[in-house]
């Protein structure tokens, strides 16, 4: 016959098996933070140096120092909706991309972790991904046309550092209203020499097919610079992800 | 030594040891005798009913004189996080977790930890900034962190007042939890990263969560908090710091040989209890009980957060912080 317990002996049981409950939620809810992590995978631009998607998770201790120093305030840390990946930085390219103003990439500098890795020193090195033109219909160039007025409209946030004007300090695109013949944002304002390059769309060099072609070289580091500034709604051109890490 | 491993042992959840009455000093023995005679009794309970009478004393607390240092260093280092982003004056760079504070790496031990055995890897600037940050600590008193920095800890506080509040009114009852807990928990989290490579536990800390959404604003991550604070209030009293926070547990085995350290000296004491009422970690006043105390002066254990709460409430001022020497430390 199993001996009955004593009220003192129920009431703590009672405790150990609540306790059990709470701290099962407590470990739950840690793990459940797989599922929005895993589901954002694909989708987060992150910043220049960034480690392989999964060390880049592991290494980073979700500071935000690499958020503090960059210039134009292009990195944003991950919310809640970054599971496992919360607080770790990511851009938002079409909103504000990278555009190094800050010359030598200084969220690799702050991090203190190396999560951005230490072994770059030129923004050239870094490989954040690469543009693709994803609606070539929509290019402006492509159909010959010029762009006169703001890039993305006179209420587009976006800063760009426009050297020739002031070599220190980013500014609005909105203030830097611009008269095209033909469009080339993407290639005027890309910060890395030879990354794009307008090309002719037929073989007809002629006057009379100033169609041009946005493309993409190898060189491209995938900042999103062409991705901000692209005037067509929705972007022409987008940064198609590297999720393997920096090749230095 | 035994100071130190019985002190360890509560930090781990272990029950608070009863002391045979051999271990006791003669002068504590002496004096728990003293204490026993029917003219002290009579004398003792006079005492407390004159407290009583005293509207002044009849409060759980006679004074803040701690608290409002206590929380204003809460929210000025934090403050100092959110003034320096806003008006890039780096002071302090970054968040609770890492930082540079003027140019010196600063990191949340328990974090460094985390991440370390998530990647796997020894990051210099990590130690520099964890020993930092060590040393920091273990001077004013480990688990100081806690309540004289973490800012989940100041809101887990007004949820706090707002449990004892409804309890008083009979709303709702604390309904304890076994604080081995805590332990299970730490051990768990640990494997998590070494065995899943992500820090899991980052993504549920409530201390990390407020500090981000302080500096770089808030976001859906600050349901988590308020679902834990909604325990707090109705369910559990201070379940997070007191049963779960590995971040807490890390800084106590600091503690555990700290300098700054809460004394509390037996012939002051009318053992009330008062003290034991408004502690986040009651089982470190044990020997505010009667009987219990096996020495005359003795300090308090590694799970203490110094926050000086025992001593705003003791009407007899039998508690008392303490800077322990070399000598006093084993």
């Amino acid at each position: 016959m199993a001996k009955r317990l004593t009220p003192k002996q129920q009431k703590e049981r009672r405790t150990l098996v609540f306790s059990a409950v709470m701290g099962a939620g407590v470990v739950g809810s840690g793990l459940m933070a797989y599922l929005p992590m895993h589901l954002r995978w694909e989708t987060l631009l992150r910043p220049p140096g960034a480690l392989a998607e999964k060390d880049l998770l592991a290494s980073c201790i979700k500071c935000g120092q690499c958020v503090q120093v960059c210039p134009v305030e292009a990195i944003v840390l991950s919310d809640g909706d970054g599971g496992f990946g919360i607080g770790v930085p990511y851009i938002d390219a079409r909103k504000q991309a990278c555009d190094f103003s800050c010359d030598t990439p200084q969220c690799v500098l702050a991090c203190p972790t190396g999560a951005l890795t230490h072994h770059l020193d030129k923004k050239e090195q870094v490989n954040m991904g690469k543009a693709r033109l994803s609606r070539p219909d929509a290019c402006l160039a492509r159909q010959g046309q010029g762009f006169k007025g703001k890039a993305r409209g006179a209420d587009f946030k976006g800063l760009h550092r426009y050297e020739k004007i002031d070599r220190w300090n980013p500014i609005k695109i909105a203030d830097h209203p611009y008269d095209l013949p033909l469009c080339d944002l993407c290639v005027r304002e890309c910060p890395i020499k030879d990354a794009i390059s307008m090309e002719p769309l037929s073989k007809d060099q002629a006057e009379s097919d100033t169609r041009r072609t946005p493309v993409v070289h190898d060189k491209c580091v995938g900042c999103g610079m062409c991705e901000m500034i692209c005037p067509v709604e929705k972007t022409a051109i987008v940064i198609d992800l590297n999720r393997e890490g920096p090749k230095v | 030594m035994r100071g130190i491993v019985d002190s360890l042992r509560l930090l781990l959840g272990g029950a608070p040891r009863k002391q045979s009455r051999e271990e006791f000093s003669d002068a504590a023995q002496e004096l728990h005798a003293h204490k026993a005679l029917p003219e002290q009794r009579k004398e003792r309970i006079a005492k407390i009913r004159e407290e009583l009478a005293e509207p002044t004393l009849s409060f759980t607390h006679k004074s803040f004189k701690w608290r409002k240092w206590r929380w204003t260093s809460i929210i000025v280092i934090n403050l100092m996080f959110v003034v320096s982003f806003y008006y890039d004056v780096q002071l302090v760079e970054g968040a609770l977790t890492a930082s540079r504070f003027v140019g010196f790496h600063m990191a949340d031990l328990n974090s460094a930890l985390q991440i370390t055995l998530a990647h796997k890897q020894i990051v210099i600037n990590l130690v520099i900034g964890t020993v930092t940050v060590g040393i920091l600590w273990w001077l004013v008193g480990g688990r100081a962190f806690c309540s004289w920095a973490c800012p989940y800890h100041l809101v887990s506080e007004w949820a706090e007042m707002m449990h004892i509040w409804m309890a008083g009114k009979g709303w709702i009852k604390d309904h304890p939890l076994d604080r081995r807990m805590r332990t299970v928990l730490y051990v768990i989290f640990i494997l998590l990263a070494l065995i899943t490579g992500y820090t899991v536990f980052e993504s549920i800390s409530p201390v990390g969560i407020l500090s981000r959404a302080l500096i770089y604003g808030g976001g859906v991550a600050l349901t988590w908090v308020g679902a834990l604070l909604f325990i707090e209030v109705f369910l559990v009293r201070r379940f997070w710091c007191r049963y779960v926070c590995p971040i807490g547990m890390t800084y106590g085995f600091l503690g555990s040989v700290s300098p700054v350290i809460v004394e509390y000296t037996l012939p002051d004491c009318l053992h009330e209890g008062e003290c034991r009422k408004v502690c986040l970690v009651p089982h470190v006043l044990e020997m505010t009980k009667k009987n219990r105390a096996e020495d005359t002066a003795l300090t308090l254990g590694a799970d203490c957060t110094r926050c000086g709460m025992c001593i705003e409430a003791c009407p007899t001022g039998a508690l008392n912080f303490k800077l322990r020497g070399t000598g006093g430390l084993l």
